[in-house]
């Protein structure tokens, strides 16, 4: 039997030309999804059906894209969850975070509090063992770990995901665009708020004092290496004492005196 | 002689049903425009003129040819004449024999060439070949000695009958019966391609006829999946393959070790068209480092796969050089099969490989290859105020830039170039923002929706200002600009820097200055030579500043490519060597002490060679040298 493969797309936005484009997440969405034996994927989106950087998804080789027909100003996680709760997929997976919009990355977990799903964050491969999905999970520095979780679920895709496939234009022209209109609400804080331009932020400077290129080379495999500590199987107290240190000894939030 | 004169009407018949047999599988393709009158009337001249003239630059073979192809083809009308109709004329007769004389000597020749067999030529048939010349020519010269009068006529089943009918037979069969099928198919197809050939205006044009056709967007099918889709003169251009291995000889990938041999991508081409196809019989070199008799196909199954005729490394080997077009004494397209094939694996399964979806993405993205911002294609000439056209309005030459304006390497070519221009007082200006990537690569990958995007957007751009000529210092600008554009409406003087340079040189507007740079050695780039024509200018410049020339061993129309073009650095297929290594070696052995080169792409490539090397100069940066030391 065919599992249910649904893969959140949203439009991105290039990085330099600002111009729109599948999200570099979501098409690696896409293409792990289109990876998995077995899987009938569909793609759904939440927006604008006559935007055209959603051919670009159609030209990676999913036939269809089902678009929820919603304004630029309304809320996509009920419109998502209402669509999914409806027709029940095995398996949904999104981009760890959008390329416009909030950037939150929140979308994900919203979407599976609402399907009431395990939400596993960060995966690079998925396959499916019987009723369970066997997932990598990408960590830092080429790390891995391996996750086993019962289907239904939602999972996100990072960037550090295997590259999407590169997207055919005869694909992309030959895709369909199915249109559903969705009741969507509008999100009311966004509408509030303005959007600007990213503002640099200022680096902070790793002051090495060292007297050789001995020395050099250490401090630079030191600091790759990691200084922080893991925390295992402490109760939740503990650990986010742990956490909250960290911060303040990093100097980004300030400790109440 | 009741006998030989059946044989000889029996092989007639039989030649002319294998030639329509044989014809039919062209016609797998789909229809193409074909001027069958045009391409009848001019066929003396392209074959007499324009096919000799590739034939001729391996003068033995030129002779060999002559004496064999015009031996046989004389030798073969009169013996109609004297043994099937039985005209009794001892001329005919004696002419008949020196032909056939002729005829035998070139078959030696034949022979003589294939002791040892080079590398280059196909065994299988073609080592039978010489031996069937030497039959029909030894046949009918028995057979003709009675009929002009040198000896006694003799009976059919005495010995001399007997040795005459069976040595008729071999000659006959392989010359005449089974011709369009055997390897002598060559001279039916090759005829037959010279009339209908796919690029009919190639033939006597004064400069190379390069250009990309362009494709049409609405087809429902992109570019060539399945032998079927090519048109059905590009088949039987295929089927014209002589398999003289010249195209191997020259190709670049096959000198690095890539997987790609021109000749065998042709013979696998000419074979998928039968169904149950497979490249077992092929007896020449493999594509390096690949097996033979492992190749699948037939006129519906897809050409590119893993198990299928061609695998996709191969496909993606080319720089798209055009060495192999140039030396090809049949005049098949190599590099049009090649995009037509790179056309459907781009833009129907988007399956290109390497870096060169990357490249795709940023180029549809930002208009530029690296994924630059376009206003910053001025950012190395901060210093150097240049002036945009958008404020001119209209100037007398028109800078494009290219990519290599965002590549460190090169943007000291254009420096150069442009303080040229300026010592040489040319009112000049820059696109500035307005000047897009022209799609070149896009076009060579196969993604001709992205070129075709860029083009009309460039085209765009350029009808809305006033200049006289476009200069630009990459090659690849320049074909496209100029032999590919003009479908897109934009038709413009376009100029190589290489070009204008010259032009400024022999008009005096520079310095007289006298090159310090030693012993130096020009490349010719790809795109310049081999598709334009443009051998010329660049040796003339490095002439005017005295500096003391030498050539490689392959240079001009004939030279080799630095491995640079046809997206080959993007898809990056893996071969034994380097390209760039390989050229680079043939410019150490001339001794130089500098690489000249015109093209931000050899460049780099060259410049990507390990040392100790010739140091690598622009002809721009060159002359600038020389013009400041005068």
């Amino acid at each position: 039997m065919a599992i249910d493969v649904v893969v959140l797309v949203s439009i991105g936005r290039h990085p330099v030309s600002g111009r729109a484009r599948r999200a570099d997440a979501d098409a690696r969405a896409v293409e792990l999804a289109l990876g998995i034996a077995g899987a009938h994927v569909q793609l759904v989106h939440a927006g604008d059906p006559d935007e055209p950087a959603l051919r670009d998804y159609l030209g990676m080789g999913a036939n269809a894209v089902t678009v929820l027909r919603m304004g630029p100003e309304a809320d996509p996680v009920s419109v998502l969850s209402a669509h999914l709760s409806s027709t029940k997929p095995q398996i949904v997976l999104a981009g760890t975070r959008a390329e416009g919009g909030e950037d939150s990355g929140l979308v994900p977990y919203l979407v599976a509090q609402a399907l009431n799903t395990p939400l596993v964050p960060g995966i690079v491969s998925l396959s499916l063992v019987g009723e369970r999905a066997e997932m990598l999970q990408g960590l830092p520095r080429g790390r891995r770990r391996s996750l086993v979780s019962p289907v239904p679920l939602v999972a996100t895709v990072p960037v550090m995901a295997p590259a999407p496939r590169m997207s055919a234009f005869g694909l992309a022209r030959r895709g369909t665009i199915a249109v559903k209109d969705a009741d969507a609400a509008a999100d009311a804080a966004r509408t509030a708020w303005t959007e600007g331009p990213a503002r640099r932020r200022p680096k902070r400077i790793k002051v090495m004092k060292a007297a050789s290129a001995a020395d050099r080379v250490r401090a630079v495999t030191e600091m790759a290496a990691g200084k922080g500590k893991v925390l295992q199987n402490v109760p939740p107290e503990e650990a986010a004492k742990a956490i909250f240190d960290y911060l303040v000894t990093e100097g980004i939030i300030q400790a109440k005196p | 002689m009741i006998l030989l004169q059946g044989l000889i009407g029996i092989c007639v018949a039989v030649g002319a049903a294998c030639a329509l047999w044989r014809a039919r599988r062209w016609f797998r393709g789909r229809p193409a425009k074909v001027d069958f009158l045009r391409g009848l009337l001019r066929f003396p001249q392209s074959y007499f003129v324009d096919l000799h003239h590739i034939v001729a630059r391996d003068p033995y073979t030129a002779r060999m040819h002559v004496m064999v192809a015009g031996g046989f083809t004389a030798a073969f009308l009169l013996t109609l004449a004297v043994h099937l109709f039985d005209i009794d004329s001892r001329g005919l007769a004696w002419l008949l024999l020196a032909f056939l004389v002729l005829m035998g000597a070139g078959a030696a020749f034949v022979a003589l060439r294939r002791r040892p067999k080079p590398a280059r030529l196909s065994a299988g048939g073609f080592s039978r070949l010489p031996w069937s010349l030497f039959a029909f020519a030894a046949a009918f010269f028995l057979a003709t000695l009675p009929k002009a009068g040198l000896v006694a006529p003799f009976a059919a089943f005495s010995v001399p009958g007997i040795v005459v009918l069976v040595l008729a037979a071999w000659g006959c069969a392989e010359m005449v019966a089974f011709l369009p099928l055997g390897p002598m198919k060559h001279s039916f197809a090759g005829a037959m391609h010279l009339i209908c050939h796919p690029r009919f205006q190639r033939l006597g044009a004064a400069r190379p006829d390069s250009g990309l056709k362009p494709l049409d967007l609405e087809l429902p099918k992109l570019g060539v999946e399945a032998p079927s889709d090519f048109k059905w003169n590009q088949l039987l251009g295929f089927d014209a393959c002589v398999q003289c291995g010249r195209c191997e000889v020259v190709c670049p990938a096959f000198a690095a070790e890539l997987p790609l041999n021109p000749k065998k991508l042709i013979q696998d081409l000419a074979r998928a068209v039968d169904p149950g196809a497979s490249d077992a019989a092929y007896a020449g070199s493999p594509y390096p480092g690949r097996p033979v008799g492992q190749a699948h196909g037939g006129p519906s199954r897809p050409i590119i796969g893993d198990d299928a005729m061609i695998h996709p490394d191969t496909l993606w080997s080319c720089t798209t050089c055009r060495a192999c077009v140039q030396e090809c004494p049949m005049m098949i397209e190599h590099v049009d099969a090649i995009v037509d094939l790179r056309r459907f694996q781009a833009l129907e399964k988007g399956a290109v490989p390497g870096k060169a979806p990357l490249v795709l993405a940023e180029l549809r993205a930002t208009d530029t290859q690296c994924g630059a911002a376009l206003a910053s294609r001025l950012d190395w000439a901060a210093d150097l105020s240049l002036p945009l056209i958008s404020a001119k309005g209209e100037c007398d030459v028109l800078l494009w830039l290219g990519e290599g304006a965002f590549d460190l390497r090169n943007q000291r070519t254009l420096r150069a170039l442009v303080r040229l221009m300026r010592h040489a007082k040319i009112d000049f200006a820059v696109l500035g923002e307005e000047e897009l990537d022209t799609g070149d690569l896009a076009r060579r990958l196969g993604d001709e929706a992205t070129f075709q995007d860029l083009a009309k957007r460039n085209a765009a751009t350029l009808a809305k200002y006033r200049f006289r000529r476009i200069v630009t210092a990459d090659p690849h600008v320049f074909h496209s600009l100029r032999n590919e554009y003009p479908a897109f409406g934009a038709r413009h003087e376009v100029m190589h820097h290489t070009m204008l340079l010259d032009e400024l040189v022999s008009q005096g507007a520079l310095p007289k200055g006298k090159s310090s740079a030693g012993k130096t050695t020009y490349h010719d780039p790809c795109y310049l030579g081999r598709y334009n024509g443009e051998i010329r200018a660049p040796r003339a410049v490095l002439d005017a500043i005295g500096v003391e020339r030498v050539e490689m061993e392959r240079s001009g129309m004939r030279s080799m490519c630095c491995g640079g073009g046809g997206g080959a650095p993007v898809t990056d297929i893996a071969g034994k060597k380097r390209i760039p290594d390989v050229r680079m070696e043939q410019a150490r052995e001339t001794g130089a002490a500098v690489v000249a080169v015109a093209c931000p792409n050899c460049a780099v490539m060259l410049e990507g060679v390990v040392g100790p090397r010739p140091e690598v100069v622009d002809v721009a940066e060159l002359l600038l040298q020389a013009v400041e030391a005068a």
